[in-house]
């Protein structure tokens, strides 16, 4: 006998139970209620998402594939397979753990495809680490990803970090795989072929993670220990013997489709590979290997237990496939056949006896929601600023400091040396330039990859905000001379049910939708947390954008640090007096105001394409993207992120035409800063004319020190030895401080 | 150049395994086979290589598992003969489990895994491993683990010093190693065991190619 209790307890409402008895025109049975809860949650079932992702664009200047759980794009004979997803709430609760899972998870999104993984990065947020709270669950997250990670031997070749308060309380932990397959060797998650076996290999089923997508992931939660036990527990020596024998079962052909036990663990691998290859599932629970005693069947169709994929395999090959497994001493079971009747049935361990039989539709079709959504009251009144309401600085000097330490603007060394960034021989740039480029072995090309949001743009203007994200990743893209390929998205929002906070998701779907039909870039997976909230409110809308960019010649790479004294430097795009939601704004005058930065997305087009035609034709020896800081900062960047060869600058050719806070430290967007030898000066600017790109020489490279002046004037002028120290140890000395 | 027959050891949870056969095989051209840890004997090689990685998780302690897989007796008897082995970090933590090197591997200092470049001196240029090398050269080589601060005792150092082992000395101590020790032979010489990865810096496309001249030499050398 279900109760409300019962399905309350398991997330679902009182109407979704009333759909459920309509649909099945009979009570469900315990094990059938558990399946819909976890199906039907706003994790597994985009519930809320589902009507707004359609408008996603999902073809673009490259041949892009969507699959199940992934999805990629096709370069010559190869697909490149990659995705993006969210751990953010196990992470709040068990930093270490929810990161580390969070990596496996979505490394297995990229194998089970058949694509051999060659690339992590992430993008992570948490409040500021003045709040012991915070740090710990910054050394707990690069602890996971570092521990998972390194151990499977994927190299983690770049991503971001960001501190705000507003992530207090809810951090953000979004990891993002890449893998490459042989184009025509790609594996499918369904299952079909009436008597064909289905298969249960990896790891064995316990009790973690029960729960841990319809309530952990699909509802605000309140910080506390009582959830711990729904965060999985992650062994990355088991992933990575997962990943050779998936690998060696998928070359044998016997595989007809594959699917990872992740969300929902057994209920979504069955419910959704019978539904995907249009055929039903009978299967017992007798065989599967399970770690604790007297597990009810509903506790192994919903266990989140790591490692453990369903396979569908053509019958009579069932022991080829054991083979490999016994080989890599992981389990490999048959736990039941593929029907015809598009039915999933399971049956009891002990008495054969049926506990679900429902139809695979019912359960993968779950409701979709219309949210109501409404313009939030903060947004007038927030926009409403004015550039001389905030005084001018006297001394630039200490605000490019304060700037070069804020944590999220310092080198994030601390973090990237602890994980593996180098395995596999693939990693030509390594972490810390504007974007980490991977070469593609047997071929002269590379990837280039980034992940990219300024969330405190978003939060000003949605739409705005996610444009900017897009255009930011392809610009980092750009930057080391690739050409913007594809996205992942994984969208991290608060409670849907908010009008406000849905006003927010609308507007970034919107914007990144709007962003990438003008670049003609497909998105090609992702993902969607919601409920990221703390008592305060909900988090800064945070789209993050995973991008792949293709660099045509391996020879052709740029890195954002200057090469040689004497290069010319240039500026492309315009600086314009505004500093709305600028990293200055917010750390000099403490305030969140104004509006996002311009984007003309034409400029952004032809300041890219100027710069991307400049690296292929060789003129060019370093390109650094303006972001966070914007122009002093990004220039001290391109002087001193290569520890090894720093090469100091002298500006003295800038238009001081506009407030000089808002030209040193504004963020206006579609700006880059080249730099050049003096005689490939005239063909970068016919490449610029002929793109109608803005182009200013505003001065050149040499020395030990940072100088900008204005005339005779010096505004800033640093030893680089200063700014070095400063910028590469502000992040490990604010994690050291207090300990 | 000669052709040699390298077996790169796989065990459970290595993953420089491709690493090493793709620089001996691709970059070098040499004749490289996988040698499954659950193999017994060692056939028709010049050269072993044990890779890095994480072999059974690094579960217990790094190499303690791994020393009892069935192929360790086969590397020992090989060794024994004068093989050539080389560990190259995991790889070398299991050559001092297994006793064919002298020491012990602890967390580094700082206790937290570091990948990076860094500096190492040559010490030793009269081995197999590094005969293509000039005298004191240093080299750009990458490393990357948790557990790579060597550990012997007074005694022990001495008889490494006595014996020209220390074979490769950091300029910088990344980890906190006994005497900066990064990599070091057995009395033989014939069995190298070290921390920094050369095949990473092997290529043009990577940031270094100091590492070439130690897998040159052992084909130089036989």
């Amino acid at each position: 006998m279900i109760t409300p209790e019962m399905y309350r307890a398991l997330g679902l409402s009182d109407k979704e139970y009333q759909n459920i008895l309509n649909l099945l025109e009979r009570e469900p049975t315990v094990t059938e209620l558990a399946m819909f809860a976890a199906e039907w949650s706003e994790h597994c079932g985009y519930v809320s998402s589902r009507n707004l992702l359609k408008i996603l664009p999902k073809t673009g200047k490259f041949e892009t594939l969507i699959g199940e759980d992934s999805g990629g794009i096709i370069v010559d004979d190869l697909a490149i397979i990659f995705k993006m997803e969210s751990h953010n709430h196990p992470s709040q609760v068990e930093p270490k753990q929810g990161a580390a899972t969070g990596v496996g998870g979505i490394i297995r999104d990229i194998f089970t495809a058949g694509a051999r993984p060659i690339a992590s990065l992430n993008s992570l947020r948490f409040g500021p680490l003045s709040e012991p709270y915070n740090k710990y669950l910054l050394h707990g997250v690069v602890d996971g990803i570092q521990f998972y990670g390194n151990c499977l031997g994927v190299p983690t070749i770049g991503g971001e970090i960001y501190f705000d308060e507003s992530y207090n309380g809810n951090c953000l932990v979004n990891a993002m795989s890449i893998g490459i397959a042989k184009k025509d060797k790609l594996a499918r998650a369904c299952a079909f072929g009436e008597g064909n076996s289905i298969m249960y290999v990896g790891a064995s089923t316990g009790r973690d993670g029960i729960g841990g997508c319809s309530v952990l992931a699909s509802h605000e939660f309140s910080e506390g220990d009582a959830k711990r036990p729904t965060v999985q527990i992650g062994d990355p020596f088991m992933e990575k013997c997962l990943i050779e024998a998936t690998l060696e079962i998928l070359s044998t052909g016997y595989v007809l489709g594959i699917k990872d036990m992740g969300a929902a663990g057994l209920t979504c691998a069955v419910s959704e590979m019978a539904s995907d290859g249009e055929s039903g599932i009978d299967m017992e629970l007798c065989n599967i290997p399970l770690r604790e005693k007297n597990m009810e069947p509903w506790e192994i169709m919903v266990s989140e237990s790591q490692e453990r994929m369903l396979v569908c395999v053509k019958a009579g090959k069932e022991k080829t496939i054991n083979d490999i497994f016994s080989k890599w001493d992981l389990n490999a079971v048959t736990i039941g056949k593929v029907t015809k009747d598009k039915i999933v049935r399971i049956r009891d361990r002990d008495n054969g006896k049926i506990l679900v039989e429902v139809k695979a539709d019912i359960l993968t079709k779950a409701p979709i929601y219309n949210m109501p959504y409404k313009e939030p009251e903060y947004i007038e009144k927030i926009n409403n600023f004015e550039i001389n309401d905030v005084p001018e600085q006297k001394d630039y000097n200490i605000v490019l400091l304060s700037l070069l330490k804020s944590p999220s603007i310092a080198s994030k060394e601390w973090v990237y040396e602890q994980y593996d960034h180098m395995v596999q021989l693939n990693t030509i740039v390594l972490p810390g330039s504007d974007a980490a480029v991977i070469r593609l072995k047997g071929t002269n090309k590379a990837i280039a990859a980034t992940t990219d949001c300024n969330s405190r743009y978003c939060y000003l203007n949605p739409y705005r905000g996610a444009q900017i994200a897009v255009a930011e990743a392809a610009r980092n893209l750009v930057c080391s001379g690739a050409e913007p390929a594809s996205i992942t998205d994984c969208l991290n929002f608060g409670n849907p049910k908010k009008p406000d906070r849905y006003w927010q998701f609308k507007n970034c779907v919107q914007g990144i939708t709007d962003a990438c039909k003008f670049f003609n870039v497909s998105v090609a997976s992702g993902n969607v947390s919601f409920y990221n909230e703390n008592p305060k409110g909900a988090i800064y809308p945070t789209p993050t954008i995973g991008m792949i960019g293709i660099i045509e010649d391996i020879n052709k790479v740029c890195t954002q640090y200057f090469k040689n004294e004497g290069d010319m430097i240039i500026l492309l795009g315009v600086s314009m007096e505004e500093f709305g939601g600028s990293e200055y704004l917010k750390l000099v005058h403490g305030l969140v105001k104004g509006n996002a930065p311009e984007l003309d997305l034409k400029m952004e087009r032809a300041v890219q394409l100027t710069t991307l035609e400049a690296i292929r034709n060789g003129l060019v020896n370093s390109a650094h993207d303006l972001s966070e800081g914007g122009l002093a900062v990004g220039l001290a960047e391109c002087c001193i992120s290569n520890k090894e060869r720093m090469i100091g600058a002298v500006i003295n050719n800038l238009n001081f035409d506009i407030r000089t806070d808002a030209l040193l430290f504004g963020e206006s967007q579609s700006r880059i800063i080249l730099s050049c030898k003096e005689k490939s000066l005239n063909q970068i600017k016919e490449i610029a004319k002929k793109h109608k790109t803005s182009l200013q020489i505003i001065g050149s490279t040499g020395g030990n020190r940072f100088i900008i002046s204005d005339n005779s004037n010096k505004l800033i002028d640093v030893s680089l030895e200063k700014l070095q120290d400063i910028w590469s140890n502000a992040l490990r000395r604010d994690i050291d401080s207090g300990n | 150049m000669k052709f040699l027959r390298f077996g790169v050891v796989v065990f459970p949870g290595s993953n420089c395994d491709h690493d090493c056969f793709y620089v001996l095989s691709n970059v070098l051209k040499q004749d490289v086979k996988y040698i499954w840890h659950k193999e017994i004997e060692v056939r028709d090689v010049d050269c072993i290589v044990l890779p890095g990685g994480f072999s059974y998780g690094d579960y217990l302690r790094t190499g303690a598992i791994a020393r009892f897989s069935p192929i360790m007796q086969g590397i020992i008897n090989f060794a024994n003969k004068g093989g050539l082995v080389i560990g190259i970090c995991n790889g070398f933590q299991i050559l001092l489990e297994a006793g064919l090197l002298p020491g012990a591997m602890l967390c580094n200092k700082n206790v937290h895994f570091i990948c990076k470049h860094v500096y190492v001196k040559l010490l030793n240029k009269n081995t197999p491993f590094t005969n293509l090398y000039k005298k004191d050269e240093v080299l750009k080589i990458p490393i990357a683990h948790n557990e790579g601060n060597y550990y012997i005792d007074e005694k022990g150092l001495e008889t490494l010093k006595e014996n020209n082992q220390i074979v490769f000395q950091y300029c910088d101590n990344p980890n906190g190693a006994v005497d900066n020790i990064a990599g070091i032979v057995n009395k033989e010489g014939n069995v190298l065991g070290m921390m920094p990865h050369p095949e990473r810096c092997s290529e043009k496309e990577l940031d270094s190619q100091d590492g070439l001249f130690i897998f040159k030499s052992i084909i130089g050398g036989i």
